[in-house]
């Protein structure tokens, strides 16, 4: 049997050798021809040639390969099946193909082991170790069939140069799109989902109903319990959250991206600023453990001796540390759009007689305000998709309230408890976190372009 | 400054210019005044919050690198370890060990002869105690049937107690330990029988339920495989595409595109890479679940904005002339990028990258999404075992209840920041000292 990592070895020493031969090849050609100077390219192009040829063919018939094998496998093994497991319907046929991969691969099995089972596991392995025996020789032969093309083509005339820059550009290109099959993934993963989700669940049911509770319409006699889904306690509580975040941040982080950019010596600001932006840097799991263990408690006690009632997770915590940890995004946002503005403006203002925070209120801050409105909607977008701080210090209790000292519950919370448990895939419970998550990406991505809008657009203003 | 006091105005003139704004000049200087205590308090409410954070994390945890250990006098039953004689290494592997601790804590405290007294004094020890034993007998079989004094590890209610996060002085209803067991504390500690030594565990052990033997290396080892990974991945992709985008690519549509979507991928909700990550890699591509593997998958798509926009502004600052020289004595354009300008872009790119890192090792939302958050005692042996990060882990121990995980968790983040500041100091490095003003 042999691996892929190890095939995927033999292929790179192939390509080496590939490499040598291409060269070697060139340098003959050229000897024969009138010396070094009548090749096209460099002798090195010839090898990079030459490897192109052995690598890429081989590479793509292995990567077909890896994704499609565990359906051909299966699809092999289910027509060797005894006639009565093969008439099963779909689903059930499924598991038991699941069985048949788990225990090939010498997993725990769900059932019994039958004899029929060990026998299609014993076909399953034996395909799986007779295909990776084909796959091997035949991506030698691809290989060596590609290296023995590429050195028949060499010739003093083959402009090896520009065909292996094409393929460099090529490769390149499809380096920068993945950026776009990332979006496009994450469009259609969520999209199909949540398609699925919403036949089961009207739209009008998720968006506008007021009650959460998304067990209850697991149990089979109960079909998706009217209301259950709806999602508005989980927006209010996001909102709720966010805005507590955007309360601490917001005044903090703009203030001292004043302070820092307008009145503080080089000293202060070289020692400031990067404590500042330490808080950016420091993993929101941390945040999480703090607002659950530290903020949370004392909060607690905090209410207590002021005779307040305060949940032991309440949306103030977690919206507080939230806000600590939003604060380095909204100052040094701020901070660049404030050093933007040209200081011919300052001047002018401080001609007229202004004081410093009469320049900064009445002059600065209204130039640079459309850049500080983009920081604080990115600002915005970070709080509302922010998740290990509520998920450890908010609650999981959908309750529609305004008041802070309560425990809320997010959309990130709901998708992480919803995703993270053991449940079939296709529950109405699991699709209801895509819906959810579409939800949460279309509102982030709107917000993100108007930020992203502003933001270039004031930038080209002055510039 | 040269305030002066607005002279009393002579009646029946009316106020010239100059004495109003100084009448309003105190008022003013007052509001100038109190705009920057606005903004330097700001500042330091900001870098309050850093120490607090900072001192609130080394407070909880900086006892979790000692953990308590007692002596007891052990003796080595071969009617427990080896009933048969055989010398069998099977059996030695097997044998009740535990057995022997209970029977080392009856002897040092008879008076303990209840059933539910005795199940109290048993969790003196840790559980560990019995694989240190176990250890010991296998590499010195010679020693069963003779009597050792030997450290075992406290059992967590025990190192809690030690190290001060149990108030002894509580009342005994809302304790978690029970005045016997103070009792039994203070007599083996008087006798010098309780110490307390680095934690070497924490470093070397996976995790475990048991909060005093759980450890640190499982997890560190995910997330070096996740991170080796990303950053294979994710560096010539990203060093690529931003070379593509910032030197050869037409501007059209299709580049503006691609630029909309990475400046949008930066900003989007890192749980949603999580949904992307379950969806297509998991559902879709048949990725194993919970694998150092598909985390990185999903690392990489995250970093990349973060690598391609530090390598683009690397790549901008490299001047132009450079460029000239090389196609002018007829290098082509790919001949030029690769000899002369990505190398000088390099430690710009790197810087980048490494900043990028630091963000992925950090991350743990995402990872929840894709199964990383199952409970692996082992640690992983390669990218395709099942194995979880540090990140996760502290989210996982700060999820437990039991005290002891509390201190363990703090560790775990100091540990963590302590990578991250390490990284983050290099990419400083690596900017002061290949830095370059053209």
């Amino acid at each position: 049997m042999f691996s892929f990592p190890q095939i995927a070895l033999v292929l790179l020493a192939l390509s080496v050798a590939g490499y040598y031969a291409g060269q070697r090849r060139s340098l003959r050609v050229a000897s024969q021809a009138g010396g070094l100077q009548s090749l096209h390219s460099l002798p090195g192009y010839y090898g990079c040639y030459a490897a192109l040829w052995t690598a890429v063919p081989a590479l793509l018939l292995l990567l077909a390969w890896l994704l499609c094998r565990d359906t051909l496998l299966t699809r092999a093994v289910i027509l060797l099946l005894p006639p009565e497991a093969r008439g099963l319907p779909a689903p059930q046929l499924n598991l038991l193909m699941n069985d048949v991969r788990n225990l090939a691969q010498g997993n725990m099995v769900s059932g019994a082991v039958t004899p029929a089972l060990q026998a299609a596991a014993d076909h399953y392995q034996r395909f799986g170790r007779l295909a990776q025996q084909v796959l091997l020789l035949a991506v030698v032969a691809l290989a060596l069939g590609g290296a023995v093309l590429a050195r028949s083509r060499i010739s003093p005339a083959l402009r090896a140069r520009n065909r292996v820059e094409a393929a460099a550009r090529t490769v390149m290109i499809g380096f920068a799109s993945i950026a776009i099959l990332t979006t496009v993934g994450i469009v259609l993963s969520v999209v199909y989902e949540s398609w699925l989700f919403f036949r089961q669940v009207p739209a009008g049911e998720f968006f506008l109903g007021t009650v959460w509770s998304p067990q209850t319409a697991l149990r089979a006699d109960q079909v998706a319990a009217a209301g259950s889904f709806g999602a508005i306690p989980l927006f209010t509580g996001t909102l709720m959250v966010s805005a507590i975040a955007l309360l601490v941040a917001v005044p903090i982080g703009l203030m001292s991206a004043i302070y820092l950019s307008e009145y503080a010596s080089r000293r202060t600001r070289a020692v400031a600023k990067p404590l500042l932006e330490m808080l950016a840097g420091i993993p929101t799991v941390v945040y999480g453990f703090f607002a659950a263990l530290t903020m949370a408690p004392l909060l607690r006690s905090l209410g207590e001796s002021m005779g307040l009632t305060v949940a032991s997770e309440s949306a103030l915590a977690a919206g507080l540390v939230m806000g600590v940890m939003i604060i380095p995004f909204v100052s040094s946002l701020s901070d660049d759009v404030i050093n933007a503005v040209p200081q011919d403006l300052r001047n002018g203002s401080y001609a007229l007689g202004a004081t410093r925070s009469e320049t900064v209120t009445r002059v600065v801050l209204r130039a640079a305000l459309p850049g500080i409105v983009g920081g604080v909607l990115l600002a915005v977008s970070r709080a509302i998709g922010e998740t290990m701080i509520v998920v450890m210090a908010a609650g999981l209790s959908a309750n529609l309230t305004a008041n802070p000292l309560d425990s809320v519950t997010t959309v990130t919370v709901q998708i992480v408890t919803l995703l993270t448990g053991d449940q079939e895939f296709d529950s109405a419970k699991t699709l209801a976190a895509f819906a959810l998550g579409l939800t949460l990406f279309v509102f982030t991505l709107g917000l993100n372009l108007i930020a992203l809008h502003t933001v270039r657009k004031y930038r080209e203003h002055y510039e | 400054m040269n305030r002066r006091q607005p002279p009393a105005s002579t009646a029946g003139q009316p106020p010239r210019t100059i004495d109003r704004i100084n009448a309003g000049l105190a008022r003013r200087y007052a509001r100038e005044r109190r705009f920057r205590r606005l903004g330097r308090l700001a500042v330091f409410t900001g870098i309050g919050f850093v120490s607090i954070l900072f001192i609130d994390i080394f407070l909880k945890g900086h006892t979790a690198f000692r953990q308590t250990v007692i002596r007891l006098d052990i003796a080595y039953d071969p009617a427990v370890i080896d009933p048969a004689g055989s010398g069998d290494p099977a059996q030695l592997l097997r044998a009740d060990y535990f057995g022997l601790v209970k029977q080392a804590l009856r002897e040092r405290f008879p008076e303990a002869t209840d059933r539910r007294v005795l199940r109290e004094l048993y969790r003196l020890v840790s559980q560990g105690a019995a694989l240190t034993l176990r250890d010991q007998v296998a590499r010195d079989p010679a020693i069963i049937g003779t009597r050792q004094s030997v450290w075992l590890l406290a059992g967590d209610d025990i190192d809690m107690l030690i190290k001060g996060h149990i108030d002894r002085f509580t009342p005994a209803s809302s304790r978690r330990v029970s005045d016997r067991t103070l009792a039994w504390v203070d007599s083996l500690a008087a006798a010098g029988s309780i110490d307390r030594r680095f934690n070497l565990n924490f470093f070397l052990a996976g995790d475990s339920r048991q909060p005093e033997m759980a450890g640190i290396a499982g997890a560190l080892k995910g997330s070096f495989y996740t991170l080796a990974l990303t950053l294979l991945l994710s560096f010539p992709i990203g060093v690529g595409a931003a070379l593509y985008l910032e030197e050869f690519a037409p501007r059209n549509r299709w580049t503006d595109l691609i630029e909309v979507n990475i400046n949008n991928l930066a900003a989007v909700p890192s749980i949603i890479f999580g949904l992307l990550g379950l969806a297509v890699f998991i559902n879709f591509f048949g990725v194993p679940r919970s694998t150092p593997l598909v985390g990185a998958l999903v690392l990489t798509l995250m970093t990349l904005p973060t690598i391609i926009i530090a390598s683009r502004s690397a790549l901008r600052s490299v001047p132009p002339s450079i460029r000239d020289g090389a196609l002018g004595v007829g290098a082509s354009p790919l001949q030029t990028q690769l000899h002369h300008v990505l190398p000088l872009a390099l430690p710009g790119m790197l810087t980048g990258t490494i900043i990028g890192m630091a963000q992925a090792l950090g991350e743990t939302a995402p990872l929840l999404m894709i199964g990383m958050i199952a409970f692996i005692a082992d640690p992983p042996s390669g990218i395709t075992d099942p194995a979880t990060v540090l990140p996760v882990q502290i989210y996982l121990w700060a999820d437990s209840p039991e005290r002891a995980f509390v201190e363990r968790t703090s560790a775990a983040i100091m540990v963590l920041l302590g990578f991250l500041v390490a990284m983050n100091l290099l990419a400083v490095m690596l900017r002061r000292k290949f830095e370059r003003r053209w």
